[in-house]
């Protein structure tokens, strides 16, 4: 349980998918105007996150990984080339699922995260999750919290600097460094204030 | 439009990572090395300009409705040969690069010049404007790569450039620019930098400091 526990705050603070490592940052920095806007984003990667890694994880370990294949019969087959390809497809697949299942049932939330759902397919953060899940070898249990740490993590983020940004309009930047510039500054010290989590070690 | 200006364009006036805020993810994670940086900028170059030259081919055929996994599909595949090429030929990078390489898949260039340039574009002038923007890219990525190489580590490609204090030299590396932060800081910089040059991308302001009262108004 313990080490459940521990994968999960680092995979919320300490290994932030976007401060720490940069994921999900054209989003990140185009959504991010509004706080409202932003959580709406950041509940929609929760989501979408804690669907996808754990069934890339299954698909890794039943079909693509050295010897997955033995169960059909084929143990010396490996199919690891094709997991960019697989992750993927599954990622837009479930996008699309999920936007037809909250249409027809949870229409309140559908509404609330509007454009952002199909917006998320190409998210790196959400590629990225999963493919962080094959390079350091997760099992299932593992990345169901991986998945919903990271999610979270990428969510506390973008709502903190949305809070930022809102405030930030006010103020007199040098012409240049308006808007995109001064976002990416106020990110790098925002970045910095997560780096002060690294020293919490388990 | 002329191939020069296909081709051009892209590098300064409308740099893909400094104006359309397009692909800054990988921009900013490989950059802890002028190597891994070069490596970076060629991967994602050939990827846009192939990607680019075969959408375009197929364009006239493609339903809108299922051309975004058409896409998804085409750049996925010549991400796994990039990705196959490096693990075969350069595998300490293809190590460094992580997963960095798979994401380029989602990297925002590569879709948004498919979506912009080549559905509506011939497969040649498609090819071009592929290349350009990833020589944006690049250039962006080199630049931040080698600063931060150069002054994190006192050196380039592995080679001492600045003699450090403890080879015996007088500088102290400063191990801020190797760390995430000073990614975003430099990158904000390089956008005041092109932005100082190039006026008109400079953004218009949500809002004015009302100008000061005079001491007439005031009473």
């Amino acid at each position: 349980m313990e080490h459940y526990v521990t994968l999960l705050i680092r995979a919320v603070f300490i290994e932030n998918l976007a401060l720490a490592f940069f994921l999900g940052m054209c989003t990140f920095i185009a959504l991010s105007k509004k706080v409202e806007t932003a959580i709406g984003l950041g509940v929609a990667v929760v989501v979408v996150q804690t669907i996808t890694v754990p069934v890339n994880n299954l698909i890794y370990h039943y079909l693509l990984n050295d010897g997955a294949l033995a169960w059909a019969g084929l143990p010396d087959m490996s199919l690891k080339f094709l997991g960019f390809l697989c992750y993927i497809g599954v990622i837009a697949a479930i996008v699309q699922i999920l936007e037809m299942f909250l249409d027809k049932y949870v229409p309140a939330l559908y509404n609330a995260l509007g454009v952002f759902l199909p917006l998320i397919t190409v998210n790196c953060a959400i590629l990225a999750g999963s493919l962080f899940m094959v390079e350091r070898d997760y099992s299932f249990g593992e990345s169901v919290v991986y998945g919903i740490g990271s999610g979270v993590g990428w969510a506390l983020a973008i709502a903190a600097l949305a809070g930022v940004r809102e405030k930030l309009k006010y103020s007199d930047v040098p012409d240049g460094l308006r808007g995109l510039g001064i976002t990416f500054i106020t990110v790098g010290l925002m970045s910095l204030g997560f780096m002060s989590f690294g020293g919490m070690s388990f | 439009m002329k191939i020069r200006e296909i081709l051009l364009e892209p590098i300064f006036s409308k740099n893909p990572i400094a104006l359309q805020v397009l692909g800054i993810c990988s921009a900013l994670a490989v950059t802890t090395s002028l190597e891994t940086s070069i490596v970076m900028s060629i991967a994602l170059t050939m990827v846009t300009a192939f990607s680019s030259m075969l959408i375009s081919t197929i364009r006239n055929f493609l339903p809108s409705s299922i051309r975004i996994i058409v896409q998804m599909t085409v750049i996925a595949s010549l991400v796994i040969v990039v990705d196959q090429i490096l693990q075969a030929y350069l595998f300490d990078i293809s190590k460094k690069l992580s997963v960095f390489v798979g994401l380029i898949i989602t990297n925002c260039i590569v879709m948004g010049r498919a979506e912009a340039f080549a559905m509506k574009n011939p497969p040649i002038p498609s090819f071009l404007d592929g290349i350009g923007n990833g020589l944006g890219y690049s250039l962006v990525l080199l630049t931040v790569g080698s600063i931060r190489e150069l002054f994190g580590a006192g050196r380039l490609l592995g080679y001492e450039i600045i003699p450090l204090i403890e080879n015996g030299g007088w500088y102290q590396a400063n191990g801020l620019l190797l760390l995430p932060p000073s990614a975003f800081f430099l990158i904000g910089l390089f956008i005041w930098v092109l932005r100082s040059v190039k006026k008109e991308q400079v953004e218009a302001p949500e809002y004015r400091l009302a100008p000061h009262v005079s001491a007439k108004e005031a009473v």
